[in-house]
């Protein structure tokens, strides 16, 4: 199994003494998903930010589909690895400015350089498979927040990528449309795409994940299957956590 | 407030009003009887007999006042819009420089808004005409094959003279608005949300595209506002002409109020000159920002 994502040891500090990363260290095989949970804080966002060079980190040494980067955040590799790797955020971060299909065309056209009719053919295939192609010419607010979302992923797949980052899908999402989002997720995953989900989906991390990392204050507590992380957690803070997360539900 | 006092108050506005009216309009017959010239504009067809060093059009000492005034209007056109397009031009450049992730660029651009804005307008116009080009020789100073000419006269440029009045009025209100510029822009740009920024980057889109294609689109709406402001100031700020000896047409309007004494004449020719000039600013601007809001159906 080739592995996609392997971090050693990064660590990071935004402000002097407190670290937002604290030696972390983890592997990603090609084709699984890494469900990364933690309570608010604990550096979840920093971590998977890291992997695509939307953060720098201090120490450690990270390894992203063979290309290799450390603390001195090379632009030169930094943009070749986001060229094959997508990302997906809390707030969607569509262009507001540009039409539904206008968002998922921008990077095919202007960074792969492909045609623009091969790349609405391609945008419009991604909308049809996500059920939301007669929002093609509209905009961003036009559209629900369950539908926003899923523009955001056709737009991260628009660029044909070998791993896809997920920062808390659906925290920013009324109840009733999460679904929608992650049945996308989880019909990605079925493809065998390589996926890193920060998520506090239960049920998703259950059904979907390989393996779930849990994280507090900047450290990985602990990294095992769902079926035991979520039985029979090895560490007293990870139980903890889930305890609070079932209530809250 | 009651609905009685608020009455009563403006009613009191009203009266004021009245009264400061009434004022100015009594001073200014009393001041026309004492010139004993009456209030009327056709000494404007009279020749203005003084020569202008700066004239876009033909012009000759024997040409009337009004002809004279319509020079002068034109010199304060040229020398605004050709302000107006530097200053936007460096604004833009030191706005993204202050912004940029280049830490050193930013600190110059920094300390360049701060140096401009605290110094006063007239002093800068002063050290670029007597130190930036009277300080030069009169004898050809800079001379590239007869093609590009740099000396106290002034700039000559393949056929092209500019004078040294209007280069230094150019490059010191360029400067000066360019820092103000550079915050407008700066603002606008602060004000996309960050997500966009992570947005364009996560898809492999460069600083430069990401800029032109997201950001800068998403700005303008916030900057126009603001650059309109900067414009208006600019064209009220190139009557400082009048230091360095530039013709435009509040130094023609001086002279010609000096020469003929009809000082309320002229004031009011210099306020319609300013509207002018302001309207067209102001209606330009309002259509580019029609035009963007257009584009962006959005919103
Ligand atoms: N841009 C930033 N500047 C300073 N501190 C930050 C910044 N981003 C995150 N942090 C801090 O780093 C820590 C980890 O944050 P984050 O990765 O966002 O956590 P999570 O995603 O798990 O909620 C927190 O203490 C947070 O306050
Ligand atoms: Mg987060």
């Amino acid at each position: 199994m080739e592995p996609i994502v392997i971090a050693k040891n990064l660590t990071k500090s935004y402000t002097k003494g407190l670290r937002a990363l604290d030696n972390v260290s983890l592997t990603v095989d090609q084709g699984k998903v890494l469900v990364v949970m933690g309570p608010s804080g604990s550096g979840k966002s920093t971590l998977i930010r890291t992997f695509n060079g939307l953060e720098t980190f201090d120490k450690g040494e990270l390894d992203i589909l063979g290309i290799k980067v450390d603390s001195s955040h090379d632009e030169r590799k930094i943009q070749k690895i986001r060229r094959r790797v997508g990302m997906v955020f809390q707030q969607f971060n569509l262009f507001p400015h540009l039409s539904i299909l206008e968002n998922i065309t921008l990077a095919p056209v202007h960074v792969q350089k492909r045609r623009q009719i091969e790349a609405e053919e391609y945008g419009m295939y991604l909308l049809s498979q996500m059920g939301i192609d007669s929002h093609a010419k509209k905009y961003p607010s036009q559209l629900s927040g369950g539908e926003q979302q899923r523009v955001a992923i056709a737009r991260a797949l628009a660029l044909k990528p070998e791993l896809l980052l997920f920062d808390e899908p659906t925290s920013a999402l009324d109840p009733e449309r999460i679904n929608e989002v992650l049945d996308e997720m989880r019909r990605l995953a079925e493809q065998g795409m390589t996926m890193v989900v920060v998520t506090h989906e239960i049920g998703f991390a259950k059904d979907v994940s390989d393996q779930v990392l849990f994280m507090d204050s900047g450290k990985v507590i602990e990294t095992s299957p769902p079926n035991i992380f979520f039985s029979n957690a090895r560490h007293e803070r990870s139980r903890k956590f889930l305890n609070q997360l079932d209530k809250h539900k | 407030m009651k609905t009685n006092q608020k009455i009563l108050l403006q009613f009191g506005i009203c009266i004021f009003l009245f009264i400061l009216i009434g004022i100015l309009i009594n001073n200014l017959t009393i001041n026309l009887l004492r010139t004993g010239l009456g209030f009327n504009f056709s000494w404007l067809f009279k020749p203005a007999s003084f020569a202008l060093a700066e004239h876009p059009l033909p012009y000759t000492s024997s040409d009337s006042y009004a002809w004279a005034l319509f020079i002068g209007w034109l010199n304060s056109l040229k020398v605004i819009v050709s302000s107006l397009i530097l200053a936007t031009f460096l604004g833009t450049l030191i706005g993204f420089a202050r912004t940029g992730k280049n830490s050193l660029l930013g600190l110059i651009s920094a300390g360049y808004i701060t140096v401009i804005r605290q110094t006063p307008l007239l002093l800068q116009l002063m050290f670029w005409y007597f130190v930036g080009f009277l300080g030069l020789k009169d004898n050809m100073f800079i001379q590239i094959k007869n093609i590009f000419n740099l000396s106290n006269q002034g700039i000559e440029f393949s056929g092209l003279t500019f004078s040294s009045e209007f280069l230094a009025l150019l490059i010191g209100l360029s400067i000066f608005t360019s820092a103000y510029i550079a915050e407008v822009i700066r603002g606008g740009i602060l004000s996309v949300p960050r997500g966009q920024w992570e947005a364009f980057r996560s898809l492999g889109l460069s600083e430069s595209k990401g800029l032109i294609r997201i950001i800068i689109p998403q700005a303008l709406p916030a900057i126009i506002p603001g650059l309109t402001s900067q414009y208006l100031n600019l064209a009220k700020n190139s009557t400082l002409a009048i230091a360095v000896g530039y013709s435009d047409i509040y130094a023609i309007n001086d002279t010609i109020t000096n020469q003929t004494g009809r000082a309320i004449e002229c004031f009011i020719i210099l306020l319609f000159s300013f509207l002018l000039l302001n309207l067209l600013i102001t209606n330009t601007m309002e259509i580019i920002n029609r035009l963007i809001l257009k584009s962006q159906k959005y919103s």
